[in-house]
């Protein structure tokens, strides 16, 4: 049996909307993930009692669950709660931002605590409140010291996009399946999958090994 | 300027200040001292509420810091603060740390915050270090700029704890003369530190405490001649040996 890189070739097109779909899901449930993330762990954070339990009830709920259960059970039952069929692709959209804001939320959380209560002290007494010390002092110094472990998550993130597959979303590995299955040649095509996972990782790993010697502070 | 009336605190069952009183009048300067633990950053952490107290009252320029009403922000904006460790925020480069508080808390625009910065970094003795980051200056120069950063804000009254403890012997010096210089302008100042040396050049008043009390109050004459009680001549002649 013979390797055929052809078909490689002349479906290249359609692996790069493959891959592309993967970044731009990655890069949604970053962005949505984080911002989520730092408003749960600003409530978790918070005096008001019911913000803290409410959204630390939310994240350990949604760290016990399996990411493939919580994509499940979007695509599944969502459409029958809002009475109208969504596409595959926004329930997958709503599920990693919801699941992954779990996951920035105690990182983000654990960031908070790394800057020390002098600093607090110190945005206070200069007549700062406390919105502002968050806004000024704390979040800024909190996110330089959590860059590597966000970028580690991101990374993670873009291997767990694969996970798309269970419901038929376009990312690359779905394409690269139905690539595979009508030309019948898996093995070429999971390998290129591989290699690609494999240099984007690796590649990504030690860019951020560099950005957290350059910010060690 | 600065009234603490018969303030006590407490953590859970632990009172770190039994009935203190205190009265610090405009442009005056008084030292605190005593022995680690008996309670100085508390009692001067009280005095801009960034510690709540149980008992008793402080009035800052006739403002009660513990009552319910109070705008602490605003008051707290109207009193300077320099700790130990300087707390300069290490994200901003040293114009930013002293324009920033000015442009957000004072509503001042940001060239004349830049200029007010330039200025005082100027009276501080450290031109061209305003682009600089924290980290990249010396100890000395980031306690200078820290207090420049809470002069910017012209503050009623400066507090300061042990503003000097975490230097180098060297840069001392650089620190208090800058003190020297605010307190002969009149700044009103409460200094907890043990630079005898400050105290006798420019302290209006030395205190001493000791297990959350204020146990003297005295002229720095007297306190230096005779301390009346016998843990202050003991704590004295302890830090004057070295
Ligand atoms: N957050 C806190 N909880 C419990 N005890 C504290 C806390 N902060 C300070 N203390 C205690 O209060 C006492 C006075 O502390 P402090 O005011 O820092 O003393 P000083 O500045 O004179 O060294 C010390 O015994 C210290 O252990
Ligand atoms: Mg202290």
């Amino acid at each position: 049996m013979g390797f055929d890189w052809n078909v490689i070739v002349n479906n290249r097109g359609l692996l790069f909307q493959g891959l592309m779909v993967s970044f731009q899901l990655t890069l949604v449930a970053i962005v949505g993930g984080m911002a989520l993330g730092t408003v749960l762990a600003m409530c978790r954070l918070s005096r008001f009692r019911v913000l803290a339990v409410a959204a630390g009830f939310y994240v350990n709920f949604l760290r016990s669950l399996p990411l493939i259960l919580v994509i499940f059970w979007f695509y599944i039952l969502t459409p029958q709660i809002v009475g109208h069929p969504i596409d595959a692709y926004s329930s997958v959209l709503i599920a990693f931002t919801l699941f992954e804001a779990a996951y920035y939320c105690e990182i983000i959380r654990a960031g908070i605590a790394s800057v020390k209560a002098g600093q607090v002290n110190a945005g206070l007494a200069l007549g700062f409140g406390r919105w502002h010390v968050m806004r000024y002092v704390v979040l800024p110094q909190a996110f330089r010291n959590m860059l590597p472990v966000l970028l580690t998550q991101a990374i993670i993130m873009f291997q767990d996009t694969s996970i798309v597959y269970v419901v038929g979303v376009r990312d690359f590995l779905t394409t690269a399946d139905v690539v595979a299955n009508s030309n019948n040649r898996p093995v070429e095509l999971y390998s290129v999958v591989a290699v690609t996972f494999l240099v984007i990782c690796f590649t990504a790993s030690r860019l951020v090994g560099r950005l957290q010697r350059k910010y060690a502070l | 300027m600065i009234e603490v009336t018969n303030v006590s605190k407490w953590y859970q069952q632990f009172q770190v200040l039994d009935d203190c009183s205190l009265t610090i009048r405009k442009g005056e300067v008084i030292v605190i001292c005593g022995p680690s633990g008996s309670g100085k950053s508390t009692l001067i952490k009280c005095m801009n509420g960034l510690e709540p107290f149980q008992k008793g009252e402080i009035k800052v320029d006739g403002v009660s810091v513990g009552a319910k009403g109070t705008n602490l922000p605003r008051l707290r904006s109207r009193i300077g603060m320099v700790f130990q460790n300087f707390e300069l925020f290490p994200h901003m480069t040293v114009r930013r740390n002293i324009a920033l508080p000015q442009v957000k808390i004072l509503g001042r625009t940001r060239d004349e915050a830049d200029a007010r910065a330039v200025k005082l970094l100027e009276r501080m003795g450290l031109p061209a270090q305003a682009d600089k980051f924290p980290a990249q200056l010396s100890g000395g120069q980031q306690q200078r700029v820290a207090i420049a950063r809470a002069l910017a804000m012209d503050p009623v009254a400066m507090l300061f704890d042990e503003p000097t403890s975490a230097l180098d012997p060297e840069m001392i010096n650089e620190v208090l003369d800058v003190m020297v210089a605010l307190a002969q302008d009149g700044m009103t100042m409460a200094v907890v530190t043990h630079e005898m040396g400050f105290a006798r050049r420019v302290a209006d008043r030395v205190v001493f405490m000791d297990q959350g009390m204020i146990v003297e109050d005295a002229t720095k004459e007297a306190f230096f001649g005779t301390p009346r009680s016998e843990r202050a001549q003991l704590f004295l002649s302890k830090i004057l040996q070295h």
